[in-house]
């Protein structure tokens, strides 16, 4: 189980048919196993690692510190609710430390960001204050270097 | 006048050129080629090790280290091989820290071996062993590691082997080229026959971290034979350190001091920024190592798998990151099955016969590459086989 779902987090192209010779199962195991992960929520989705800085669209990503007033019975999980389903937010976690979510909001400008924060974020019941910071440059991400990658420039042939 | 080329010793003069060197002359002239015949790691050093070794020229770790190498090595090393494969030696005597495996195989021969003594070496095996005892003016002789027996070396065909002139038997496993290995028990039946002769062993257990669905077992723990082991080890394979030139070798005081002399005036020391990234390799790595073994296991399934379906007979290699599928079914010697594969369809393999004259038959295939050059590499073969 804990290979199938490390060889499809390096690469989820991957067939049944071939995980099932690399790992020395049957296909029937690992498309079981598989569907297992899925219907009990341990896989998610698959989808592609985009690097959007090769492209032409522009975008900002800030990340922004956010701090709240827990609730009586909810803590904190009811705001962030309010915070994560907007569309905006791309990634949220709850820290520990002097703040208490990270959130990750991607926008089409600086300005948009900013307005997304004062008039949506800002002004939530709990929210107690915001640091916004942008993000300028992405190096590294799901485990995939956005730079510095390595090439192959072995020998063609050593004994 | 003598001619500049007379100079050169005839053992050295009769030395034949390696058998793959008309590939580098083609793949010079051809782009787009996979290749499948590098014999190293296409992992690149962990980040921790190049760290470390950045932080040692940071330092100033630029100067000779003590012959024998850095003394936290030398103990790291000895509790490494204590840890791993419950195998005794002291870095206070016991160890010398060399330029790579490859320095390690030549010490071994130089201080032992001497003009008419022969050394028995399994073959197909890498080309070293053979190459070191010729230049000492030793004579190699060919114990020949059969399909049939998975590549293992069988009891009865050692025994054959030896005579009064036997000085050394090299015992390469996990081996490169077949990636075929010996268990525990089977070393047993060679440790046998050679407890009770006088006869030194070179047990070049590089490959000791890829070994796949068996527990690896280093000679050095057969107490029968430890005095008269010699044990050649090192960093590049499991570690995949193949560029920093580190290795080891590890026997009884008594030789190692001996050996010592011929490392202090040939080579004074290893380099000493790869030591101290040898020792965080040693210290930290355990799960990088392992992480790079599930991967070679894994392709190693894979590739197995992809040449059985293309139709070639392969018996199931169980270490270091090598295939050794038998192509005579192809009707093509190996020379000819590698050069075609080349021309025709980009793929690098090597041919068996480098490894030894009863490498006739096989080609070597690495899957120390990437599963996307190992996917490419299978379906070229496969044309290129169906176009025959
Ligand atoms: C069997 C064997 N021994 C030794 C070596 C040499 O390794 P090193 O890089 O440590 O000199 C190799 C390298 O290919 C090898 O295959």
């Amino acid at each position: 189980m804990k290979e199938i779902l490390e060889i499809l987090e390096g690469n989820a192209r991957l067939t049944a048919a071939e995980i099932a010779v690399m790992t020395g199962k049957t296909e029937k195991e690992v498309r079981d196993a598989i569907a297992g992960l899925e219907s009990s929520g341990v896989i998610l989705g698959y989808r592609a690692m985009v690097n959007w800085d090769r492209t032409e669209r522009e975008f900002v990503t800030a990340l922004i510190e956010v701090r709240l007033t827990p609730q009586r019975d909810k803590g904190f999980d009811s705001i962030a609710e309010r915070i994560y389903k907007y569309p905006q937010v791309k990634a949220c976690h709850l820290m520990s430390g002097s703040y208490d979510l990270s959130v990750v909001v991607e926008g089409s400008s600086l300005k948009e960001v900013a307005m997304f924060v004062s008039e949506k974020l800002a002004v939530i019941d709990g929210v107690l204050s915001t640091a916004t910071h942008f993000v300028l440059k992405k190096y590294k991400d799901g485990d995939i270097m956005f730079e510095g990658t390595e090439k192959d420039d072995r020998e063609a042939i050593v004994l | 006048m003598k001619s500049p080329e007379s100079f050169v010793r005839d053992e050295i003069r009769n030395l034949p050129p390696s058998g793959i060197r008309k590939y580098f002359d083609l793949i010079n002239e051809m782009e787009g080629v996979v290749s499948l015949g590098i014999g190293e790691p296409d992992f690149v050093t962990p980040w921790r090790i190049r760290e470390a070794g950045i932080y040692a020229l940071e330092k100033g770790h630029t100067h000779y280290s003590a012959n024998a190498g850095i003394r936290d090595l030398r103990d790291e090393i000895s509790s490494y091989l204590k840890r791993k494969y419950n195998v005794e030696y002291s870095g206070e005597d016991e160890i010398i820290v060399t330029v790579g495996a490859s320095e390690g195989i030549e010490l071994a021969m130089k201080a032992i071996i001497g003009p008419g003594d022969e050394v028995i070496i399994p073959e197909p095996s890498f080309v070293a062993y053979k190459g070191c005892v010729s230049v000492c003016g030793g004579v190699p002789v060919s114990l020949v590691l059969k399909e049939e027996n998975l590549f293992k070396i069988d009891p009865a065909g050692l025994k054959s082997k030896i005579t009064e002139r036997t000085k050394a038997v090299v015992i390469p496993f996990p081996n490169n080229p077949t990636g075929s290995v010996m268990t525990g028990s089977e070393l047993e039946e060679i440790v046998k026959i050679l407890r009770d002769r006088d006869i030194i062993i070179i047990s070049d257990e590089i490959y000791s971290e890829l070994a796949y669905g068996f527990e690896f077992r280093s000679l050095a723990t057969f107490p029968e034979i430890k005095d008269r082991l010699i044990l050649v080890n090192g960093f590049s394979k499991s570690h995949a350190m193949t560029g920093w030139r580190l290795g080891y070798i590890c026997g009884n005081a008594d030789i190692m001091k001996h050996m010592y002399k011929i490392h202090q005036y040939a080579l004074m020391c290893a380099p000493t920024p790869a030591q101290y990234a040898g020792l965080e390799a040693l210290r930290n790595c355990d799960d990088e190592v392992a992480g790079m073994r599930a991967e070679y296991d894994r392709r190693r399934r894979y590739i197995l798998n992809g040449v059985r379906e293309i139709g070639l007979k392969c018996f199931e290699p169980q270490g270091a990151f090598y295939i050794f599928p038998n192509i005579t079914s192809t009707g093509l010697t190996s020379d000819e099955f590698c050069e075609g594969l080349l021309r025709k369809e980009k793929v690098l393999v090597v041919p068996g016969t480098a490894f030894g004259e009863c490498g006739e038959g096989y080609i070597r295939a690495t899957y120390a590459s990437s599963m996307e050059n190992i996917k490419i590499a299978l379906s070229r073969m496969e044309r290129f086989i169906n176009g025959l």
